[in-house]
C-alpha cells in the first residue's frame, strides 16, 4: 500500500454471529490529515477502530495502519499511535493523573509540560479517584493522556461525548494545533458541526459500509442544493426539469431541491419568470448525514406509533 | 407510614429482577446445599447402622484435633446428632452463598452504576437493599426448608429436622444481614466482598480455637461466633429452641442498622469521604506489572494478614488438642495406630493445610479471572492499544494468581510452625514438616489457576462461572467426597486429592511434578487461546 496512507482498508468484514458489524468496509486516511468519521449507533465505528488496535482480529478484507498489520504488529505500531476509547472506563481506585502517567509512560513517557497544559485548558483535577469522576471527566483523563504524547496517530472514538460546551471547544483547539504539527486524527464524532470545523476529509458508513468518502466540499457536490425563489410571473414546466426534488410552487414563490448536475438547468429555466429573489443554500453536513441514515430505515424500523400504542 | 412505605415503593419488581438475573444460581446453591443433609445422613446410616458403633465413632472422632477443628463436638450419637456434627463446618457455604448474593444486588450493582438508573425511576430509597434481603432470605428459608422436608422424608426425628433447616435458615440470615450492613459501609464491591467474607471465616476460626481448646480452656469462645450457637443448640438432642433467639437478636441488629445507613448515605458513597489521592504516579506505575500491583496489592496484603493470622492460630491450638487425645487412655490404641502424638500432630497439619490450600485457591483463581474483569470493564483497551502486548499484560496478572498463593501458604506455613514448634519447644523440627506440609498444595493450587487461564484464552465467557465452579467441586469433593462414597476415580479428578500427606508418604515429589506439569500446560492453551482470539 501507498505511504500516504496513515490508514487504509478495502472490503473489510467482521461479523460477530449473526451479525455483519463491517460488511465491506473501505476507508483511506492520509498521512497529516484530520478524518471525519460518521455513522448512526451500531455502524460499526467501534468494530472498526478495535479492528485496528489489534483488538479484534478482521475476517475477510485488507487494512494496513501506519504500514503495518495491525493484528499481527500491534505492539509495534501502539508505539506510534494514541487512542481514546468511545467508553472510558478507568480503575476507580486510581487517580485520574495516575492513569495519565500509566498509560503516557507505556507508550514510552510523556511530556510533562504538556501534560500540565492540558490538565489546565481541560479543568482537571488529577488527584480525584476515577471512581469520583463524572462521565466528561474519565473522558478528559483519556484525552489529556492521548494528546500529551508524542503519537503521529490519533484514533479518538467519539472524543466529545460528555464533554460540555466549553471543554469541547478547548478539545477542537487541540486537535487544530495536532493538524497543525502534522499528526494524522481519525476522529469517530456525532456531532456534525465538530467534524465540519475540524476535519479535511470525511466518511459516513451505515451498516458496516462506507456509504461517502471525500472532502466537505465532494459530499456536498454529490448531494441536493436547497433553492427558494421569488418570480414575476407563475412559472411552468419544473417538475419535468431532471434533478428538482420536493419541488413547492405557490404561486410566483418556488421552493425546491436540486441535485448538483441539475443546478445549471434549472437556474436556466427560472430566468425567463424574471427572478426578484433567490436563495440558494448548500447542503448542511446534517442533510448529509441524514440523508444516509435515513434511508432505508423505514422498513428496518417499526413505525413509532407500533411502540406508543402497546 | 407513608413515608415509611415510599422507602420501600417498587420492591417486588426488584424482587423479580432479582430472581429473573439469578435463576439459574439462586437454585443451584440452594438446591445443592440443602440436598447435601440428607446426602450425608444416607452415609452415616451405611458406615454406622448401630448406635454402639455410631458412639465409638464419635468418641474417636471428637478426641482428634482435626475433627474438633474441622466439625467441631458432638452432643449426641443418634443418626442426626452425628448428621448435624459432620455438616457442622459446612453451614459455612450457606452464609457465604448468602453473602455473596447480598454484596451482588446492593454494594456491585451500586457500583456499576445500574442502581442510580433504576432509583430514578419510582423506587424507594430503600427498595434495592431490602429487595436483595427478602430474596436471600427466601432462599435460605427454602434451602433450610427442604433440607428439612428431605430429612424428615428420610426419617429423622421431625422436631430435630425442622431445628436443624431453621438453624442453616437464621445462620444465612445473620450473614445475609452481615454483609447488607457491610455493603453501606464500603465504597466498592470487593472490598465489601472481602470484608464479609472476613467476618465469616474470623468466625470460623473462633469457633475452631474454643473446639480444639479444652473444656476448661478457651471452650467459651466458640459461644461468640453463629457457629458455635448451631451445635449448642443440640440437633436431634434435647433441641434449646432457646438460642435462636440469639440467632434472631444479631439478625434485627445488623438488619436494621444495614436500613439505618442506607437511609442515611449518598448514592454511590460508603461511610468515609473519599479523600483526594496523588496527582502524578509514582516511579513504578509505568506498565502492565506495576499497574497490577497496584491493583491487587492490596487484596493480596490482606490476604496474607488472614493466612498468617490462621496459620498461627491453627497451629497454636494443635499442641492442646493433641495433648487431649494423648493423655486419654482409651484411644492409646488409635493414638499408636496415627503414629504416636507427632503422627497425630501430623495428620491434623495434612488436614488443615488441605483447608488452607482450598482456601488460597479463592485467592488465586480471584486474582486470574481478575484478566477478564479488565477485558469485560473494557480498562484493558486502551492498555492493549498501547504497546504492551497481550501475554506481558496477561503475565501482569497470572503472577499474581501463581505467586500470590506461595506467598499465603508460606506464611501460614511458617506462622503454623512456628506457633507450634513454640508450643512444643521443638520448632527447628517442627516449623520445617508444617511449611513443607502447607507448600505442597501449591501445585495443586495452580491447576486451578491453570483451568481458569485456560478458560478465560479459549472460552472466555465461560472463565468466571467455570472457573468458580470447579474450585466448588474441589471443595465438594475434599470435604465430602468420601461421606459421599464417591469412587477413587472421581475422588481423583481434583488436584488435591494428588497432594502428599507429608511426612510419611513415600512417593512425594511426582505428583507434585505431575501437577506442576499440567498446570503449566493449562496456562500455556490460555495464552495460546488469547494470542488468537478477539478481545472485548
Amino acid at each position: 500500500m501507498d505511504d500516504e496512507n496513515a490508514i487504509s482498508a478495502s472490503g473489510l468484514v467482521k461479523t460477530f454471529g449473526e451479525t455483519r458489524a463491517l460488511d465491506g468496509l473501505d476507508l483511506s486516511v492520509r498521512s497529516g490529515e484530520v478524518h471525519g468519521f460518521l455513522g448512526p449507533n451500531g455502524a460499526g465505528k467501534s468494530t472498526l477502530l478495535r479492528v485496528l488496535l489489534g483488538l479484534i482480529r478482521k475476517d475477510s478484507g485488507e487494512v494496513r495502519l501506519l504500514g503495518g498489520d495491525p493484528w499481527r504488529d500491534a505492539v509495534a505500531l501502539h508505539r506510534r499511535l494514541a487512542y481514546v476509547p468511545g467508553d472510558v472506563t478507568l480503575w476507580p481506585s486510581l487517580t485520574g493523573g495516575e492513569v495519565i502517567d500509566l498509560l503516557g509512560r507505556m507508550r514510552g513517557g510523556l511530556d510533562k509540560g504538556r501534560r500540565a497544559e492540558l490538565l489546565e485548558r481541560f479543568e482537571l483535577d488529577p488527584s480525584k479517584k476515577a471512581r469520583a469522576y463524572s462521565k466528561g471527566n474519565r473522558q478528559k483523563v483519556a484525552l489529556v493522556a492521548a494528546l500529551a504524547s508524542d503519537a503521529e496517530l490519533l484514533l479518538l472514538d467519539e472524543p466529545t461525548s460528555g464533554l460540555d460546551p466549553l471543554m469541547e471547544a478547548v478539545f477542537r483547539g487541540c486537535v487544530e494545533e495536532e493538524r497543525s504539527s502534522g499528526r494524522t486524527v481519525l476522529l469517530s464524532s456525532h456531532i456534525l458541526s465538530e467534524v465540519e470545523a475540524l476535519c479535511d476529509r470525511l466518511t459516513i458508513i451505515r451498516d458496516g459500509r462506507a456509504v461517502e468518502s471525500g472532502t466537505l466540499a465532494d459530499l456536498r457536490h454529490l448531494t441536493r442544493t436547497s433553492i427558494a425563489a421569488e418570480l414575476n410571473r407563475e412559472p411552468v414546466g419544473l417538475a419535468e426539469l431532471p434533478g428538482v426534488h420536493d419541488l413547492r410552487v405557490e404561486g410566483r414563490r418556488v421552493r425546491c431541491q436540486v441535485d448538483a448536475a441539475g443546478l445549471d438547468g434549472l437556474l436556466a429555466h427560472l430566468t425567463p419568470f424574471g427572478v426578484r429573489s433567490l436563495i440558494s443554500q448548500p447542503p448542511t453536513l446534517e442533510d448529509l448525514f441524514l440523508r444516509h441514515y435515513e434511508t432505508g430505515q423505514q422498513d428496518a424500523r417499526p413505525p413509532r406509533q407500533a411502540g406508543l400504542a402497546r | 407510614m407513608k413515608a415509611f412505605a415510599r422507602a420501600f415503593a417498587g420492591t417486588w419488581a426488584l424482587v423479580r429482577l432479582i430472581l429473573r438475573r439469578d435463576r439459574i444460581v439462586l437454585p443451584l446453591w440452594v438446591l445443592s446445599l440443602a440436598l447435601l443433609p440428607v446426602a450425608i445422613a444416607n452415609t452415616m446410616k451405611d458406615l454406622y447402622p448401630t448406635g454402639a458403633e455410631r458412639q465409638s465413632y464419635i468418641d474417636i472422632v471428637t478426641s482428634s484435633p482435626t475433627f474438633l477443628a474441622l466439625y467441631g463436638h458432638a452432643f449426641g450419637h443418634s443418626l442426626g446428632a452425628i448428621t448435624a456434627w459432620r455438616l457442622g463446618g459446612t453451614v459455612l457455604f450457606v452464609g457465604l452463598a448468602s453473602l455473596l448474593t447480598i454484596i451482588r444486588h446492593t454494594r456491585a450493582e451500586e457500583e456499576a452504576g445500574r442502581r442510580e438508573l433504576l432509583g430514578a425511576t419510582v423506587v424507594g430509597r430503600q427498595a434495592s437493599l431490602f429487595a436483595a434481603l427478602l430474596v436471600t432470605f427466601g432462599a435460605d428459608v427454602a434451602l433450610g426448608a427442604i433440607a428439612a422436608a428431605t430429612l424428615v422424608a428420610y426419617g429423622l426425628p421431625v422436631a430435630g429436622s425442622v431445628a436443624f433447616g431453621l438453624a442453616w435458615a437464621v445462620f444465612g440470615w445473620v450473614f445475609a444481614a452481615v454483609a447488607a450492613a457491610v455493603a453501606q459501609a464500603t465504597e466498592g464491591a470487593r472490598a465489601a466482598r472481602g470484608i464479609s467474607i472476613a467476618i465469616l471465616g474470623l468466625c470460623l476460626v473462633l469457633r475452631m480455637v474454643g473446639d480444639v481448646g479444652r473444656k476448661e480452656g478457651p471452650f467459651w469462645i466458640s459461644w461468640l461466633t453463629p457457629f458455635g450457637w448451631i451445635q449448642r443448640i443440640h440437633l436431634y438432642g434435647d433441641q434449646r429452641w432457646w438460642i435462636f433467639v440469639l440467632f434472631a437478636g444479631v439478625v434485627a441488629v445488623f438488619f436494621a442498622s444495614a436500613l439505618a445507613l442506607s437511609a442515611r448515605r449518598d448514592l454511590g458513597s460508603g461511610l468515609l469521604p473519599t479523600r483526594p489521592g496523588r496527582a502524578a504516579a509514582v516511579g513504578w506505575l509505568r506498565g502492565p506489572l506495576g499497574l497490577a500491583w497496584r491493583l491487587q496489592r492490596g487484596s493480596l496484603l490482606a490476604w496474607t494478614f488472614g493466612f498468617a493470622a490462621l496459620g498461627a492460630i491453627l497451629g497454636g491450638i494443635a499442641e492442646g488438642g493433641v495433648e487431649v487425645i494423648r493423655d486419654n487412655p482409651k484411644l492409646e490404641v488409635v493414638v499408636q495406630r496415627l503414629g504416636g502424638s507427632s503422627g497425630i500432630a501430623d495428620t491434623y497439619f495434612a488436614a488443615i493445610m488441605g483447608l488452607l490450600g482450598l482456601i488460597a485457591s479463592g485467592y488465586a483463581i480471584g486474582a486470574a479471572l481478575r484478566l477478564r474483569g479488565e477485558e469485560t470493564s473494557g480498562r484493558v483497551e486502551p492498555l492493549l492499544a498501547s504497546p504492551v502486548s497481550r501475554w506481558r499484560w496477561a503475565a501482569s496478572h497470572l503472577a499474581f494468581a501463581l505467586l500470590g498463593p506461595a506467598v499465603l501458604l508460606g506464611v501460614a506455613g511458617i506462622a503454623a510452625g512456628l506457633a507450634y514448634g513454640l508450643s512444643t519447644g521443638a520448632v527447628g523440627d517442627d516449623l520445617p514438616r508444617v511449611l513443607a506440609q502447607a507448600m505442597v498444595q501449591l501445585p495443586a493450587v495452580w491447576v486451578l489457576v491453570g483451568v481458569s487461564t485456560a478458560l478465560f484464552g479459549l472460552l472466555p465467557r465461560l472463565a468466571a462461572s467455570v472457573g468458580w465452579a470447579v474450585l466448588a467441586a474441589c471443595v465438594l469433593l475434599e470435604e465430602f467426597g468420601r461421606p459421599l462414597q464417591l469412587s477413587k476415580r472421581v475422588l481423583d479428578l481434583s488436584p488435591f486429592a494428588h497432594v502428599p500427606k507429608l511426612p510419611g508418604d513415600d512417593v512425594f515429589a511426582a505428583p507434585l511434578v505431575w501437577l506442576a506439569l499440567i498446570s503449566a500446560v493449562l496456562v500455556a492453551a490460555g495464552l495460546l487461546g488469547l494470542r488468537r482470539r478477539d478481545v472485548l
